[in-house]
């Protein structure tokens, strides 16, 4: 399905499968370190580390699904999106706000909705899947705009209440619980993708991608593993949609539709698609660079993400993570 | 003796044109047996019937006695039929143990486990390792597949046929546009397999075919020619105006 | 009953307006996606530039409306042909992921010129006097600039259909679609064939930009707006078919009109939904022909 050329074998690419060392290598902590070094050093920027955060978690699960598993989607953020009302609901209407409450409910919900969707939509292909992805998107949409009495409508909906995360840390003005608890939930959305991707079923995923047909032949449930896949993803996505209502304490229509979900796509190709770690560096960099260039310069940031777009889909398939494995690989064997 | 595979009566056409006309087949354990016939003859179309890619229009297929007629393809992998395809449908970015282990790993159930990682299916790697070893392709493990030399490419193929552990396996032109440098290792990995699958094999080259067989069936127009061994085929009149008639029309 | 009686008349008649413009518009993208096999969601961007041509023609230069109309579709469809010769071509052998890709930048970097050129208001269209105003039609008055943009585009499909069926072009575009290495074994020059259907495919959005503009608000984000519509109308529809995403465009039309008409605190929920439905039960659309 999918005609990204997966990154070669032995790169920092994590690729899963049957010879794959599963053991977190200690390039691997940077991420992490890095992260707690910014809540120390650059205390300013919190709020904007916790939206980083945030869509790395959304952009892991897109991965998961395109990447790995080669289902491509401009729907992605209707997970995001219904996770991120469901959370935003239960804080401003229903008095619910235990922010775990809160995140499970959104994860359960948009776990549901991606059993549901992908059971209809996954025996499509090709241009009726992408509709498909997209209507469905786009159905949520409607309905968060035009029942504005529980969704506030283009008005969004603001005063989301949430409790002390375990009774004990306020969300301060700052946002440095806001950042913290981001980040634990990312930790875990991490370490069970990465369970997951060098599991036989993480491996069973590239081999659809591969080849679904010679999956089929070799009695592999395809349709299943792809929905059970596309509802793990989904599940991730509104859990990242709940983590954006509560940082935010406001959720409003910009997190569904096919813009969230085009830019979502553009940051996972940026940083590299198929390798855990692509979706770590696309949003960091690309949520950066908007924080600098997109309110000074609107038209500019449109026209350059596109133009990038283009130049990585003609020359740089891998992303800036492939374009780094390229440029080690020549520093390790300069004669080649 | 019990036949392995069979077909009784079976027939399929695409409105008036027949593609399997009665086609009474049967497949004894561990047999090692040609299907042949000039292009168009139905063999593919036989092939696709039996694993069943295609529906027939009637008749009946039965592996090890049981019907598997209305049974889906992967079904019919799950009791024991395995094949392979005339054009290489490998997974081509993975490394070439990776095609194997993933055939294994759903034979052996453990290819939907999301928590232990598939690097510590040890049963499953050594089981891929050592069929790879016995195909010659031991050094190559590693490798993506899409690296390797075609012929090479054409054993992985047979390679993820058999981490199912078929009991019959079907072979559609396992030599196809290998150079025929190469096809005598096809051939030898070939007479290495296993004595108890039922070999069915569907191959132009007449060499492989005369070598590897020890019983012939000639397909011809969708109906069964005749049947018997190689030297009983070779000198057989009807077949040989079957490839004439192809050489001159 | 009398008024519900005329405004199903007048539903009906904008929802064919509407239905229309969009076939001119969406029926490139069906051809290049049956022939081509190339998944191009920057469609809109020709659309939009057409809507372009036309209104900033007719604000800032004294050339008629049809010759605006005229340059709307030549432009485009030479513009079309830079870009599909430079760009899209590389990837016609590439994955669908490359081409939804690549085809989505395409559109931000449209939008984004369109911003720079023209703003983010929607381009005003100042239309000539005669087809302004209601023109007598069956003892009714109905606007003339619909009647006239229903004639047009009526006079475009009669005219593309005929060259579909009637023409050498038309043939060669019939046999690639059903079958491209034999078309290609029989001597067809897929490469000049793929150029010149691709040129008209998007000339004819062009000109569905323009003359729908005063339907569809011709603004920067355009091409992402209008995106889902194409796609329904070609998943719809079917690709490669020409009948099918004409049924499909005058299904939306209609219902669209209807449901803003009738029910507009649905909005287009209801077509999402149809459409949804409507795909599981025919994945291959209305007149799909194959996988």
């Amino acid at each position: 399905m999918s005609a990204l050329p997966p990154a070669a074998a032995g790169s920092a690419a994590h690729t899963g499968g049957y010879v794959a060392d599963p053991r977190i290598r200690w390039q691997e902590w940077l991420p992490w370190v890095l992260a707690v070094a910014a809540f120390f050093g650059a205390p300013d920027y919190l709020s904007l580390g916790a939206r980083i955060l945030i869509f790395i978690l959304f952009a892991l699960s897109l991965d998961l699904i395109l990447g790995y598993a080669g289902i491509i989607t401009l729907g992605h953020s209707a997970f995001f999106g219904v996770g991120a009302y469901v959370a935003g609901i239960l804080g401003a209407k229903l008095g619910v706000t235990d922010p775990l409450v809160q995140l499970a409910a959104a994860a359960a919900a948009a776990g549901v909705l991606g059993v549901v969707t992908g059971a209809i939509i996954l025996r499509t292909t090709g241009l009726t899947l992408l509709m498909l992805t997209l209507a469905i998107t786009l159905v949520f949409l409607e309905i968060a705009n035009k029942a504005t009495s529980i969704t506030g409508g283009a008005d969004g909906l603001a005063g989301v209440v949430v409790a002390p995360v375990l009774g004990l840390f306020r969300f301060d003005l700052y946002g440095k619980t806001a950042y913290l608890y981001s980040l634990a939930v990312l930790f875990v959305g991490w370490w069970l993708v990465r369970r997951l991707i060098y599991s036989p079923f993480g491996a069973s995923l590239t081999g659809i991608r591969e080849n679904a047909v010679r999956m089929h032949a070799v009695g592999a449930p395809v349709y299943a593993r792809m929905v059970a896949v596309y509802a793990i993803s989904a599940t991730l996505a509104g859990i990242a949609g709940a983590l954006l209502t509560q940082t935010h304490q406001f959720v409003g229509l910009n997190v569904l539709g096919l813009e969230p979900s085009g830019e979502l796509l553009i940051m996972l190709i940026l940083g590299g698609v198929g390798r855990i770690y692509g979706a770590f560096v696309g949003p960091f960099v690309y949520l950066i660079a908007q924080d600098y260039l997109a309110k000074q310069f609107p038209e500019y940031w449109y026209f350059g993400i596109g133009l990038i777009l283009v130049l990585v889909v003609l020359f740089a398939r891998g992303g800036i993570l492939g374009i780094v494995d390229a440029a080690l690989a020549r520093l390790r064997r300069p004669s080649a | 003796m019990n036949a392995i595979l069979e077909t009784r009566a079976l027939c399929k056409s695409f409105g008036a044109l027949v593609v399997a006309d009665n086609v009474e087949f049967r497949l004894a354990p561990g047999a090692r047996h040609a299907l042949i016939g000039p292009n168009g003859a139905g063999k593919t179309t036989l092939l696709n019937l039996i694993t069943g890619r295609i529906e027939p229009t009637s008749g009946e297929i039965l592996l090890g006695g049981e019907p598997i007629t209305g049974l889906r393809p992967a079904a019919r992998v799950k009791r024991g039929l395995g094949r392979t395809f005339q054009i290489n449908t490998l997974f081509r970015q993975l490394p070439v143990i990776d095609n194997v282990a993933l055939a294994i790993a759903e034979r052996d159930g453990v290819a939907g486990g999301m928590f232990r990682p598939a690097s510590r299916q040890r049963a499953v790697i050594e089981e891929a390792l050592a069929l790879l070893a016995t195909l010659g392709l031991a050094d190559d493990a590693r490798a993506r597949v899409a690296d390797l030399p075609y012929g090479k490419q054409r054993l992985v193929e047979i390679a993820i046929a058999l981490g199912l552990k078929p009991k019959v396996l079907l072979l559609d032109e396992p030599a196809a546009g290998v150079p025929s440098l190469e096809s005598h290792r096809i051939l030898e990995v070939l007479d290495g397999l296993p004595r108890d699958i039922a070999i069915l094999i569907i191959e132009h080259d007449m060499d492989l075919v005369f070598r590897f067989a020890q019983r012939i069936t000639v397909l011809s127009q969708g109906a069964v020619l005749t049947e018997g061994t190689p030297a009983e085929i070779g000198a057989n009149e009807a077949v040989r105006q079957v490839y004439l008639g192809e050489r001159h029309g | 009953m009398e008024a519900f009686l005329s405004s199903l008349v007048s539903v009906a008649f904008h929802g064919l307006a509407y239905g229309m413009i969009l076939y001119v518009i969406s029926v490139g993208l069906a051809v290049t996606m049956g022939l081509m096999g190339f998944a191009n969601l920057a469609h809109g961007v020709f659309a939009m530039a057409g809507g372009y041509i036309l209104t900033s023609s007719l604000q800032h230069t004294s050339i008629p409306f049809p010759a605006a109309l005229a340059l709307a579709f030549f432009a485009v469809a030479a513009g079309s042909v830079v870009l599909e010769r430079t760009l899209y071509a590389r990837l016609y052998g590439a994955g669908e992921l490359e081409q939804v890709l690549f085809t989505i930048g395409l559109i931000f970097m449209a939008v984004a010129v369109a911003r720079l050129i023209f703003g983010t208001l929607q381009a005003p269209v100042m239309l000539p006097d005669y087809i302004r105003g209601q023109y007598p039609l069956f003892g009714r008055e109905f606007p003339t600039y619909r009647v006239f943009l229903i004639a047009v585009s009526g006079a475009m499909i009669a005219a593309l259909w005929f060259g579909v069926e009637r023409t050498r072009w038309g043939a060669m575009v019939r046999a690639a679609v059903d079958n491209r290495p034999m078309a290609q074994s029989v001597g067809i020059n897929t490469r000049r064939l793929f150029t010149l259907t691709f040129a008209l495919g998007s000339g004819l959005a062009g000109l569905g930009g323009a003359l729908g503009a005063e339907i569809v608000a011709v603004q920067p984000t355009y091409p992402l707006e209008q995106l889902v519509f194409y796609l329904i109308v070609v998943a719809v529809g079917g690709q490669g078919s020409l009948r099918g995403p004409l049924v499909a465009a005058l299904l939306i039309g209609f219902s669209d009109t209807a449901l803003k008409y009738w029910l507009p605190q649905f909005g287009a929920f209801f077509i999402y939904v149809a459409t949804i439905a409507l795909l599981l039960w025919r994945p291959m659309g209305l007149f799909g022909r194959r996988v």
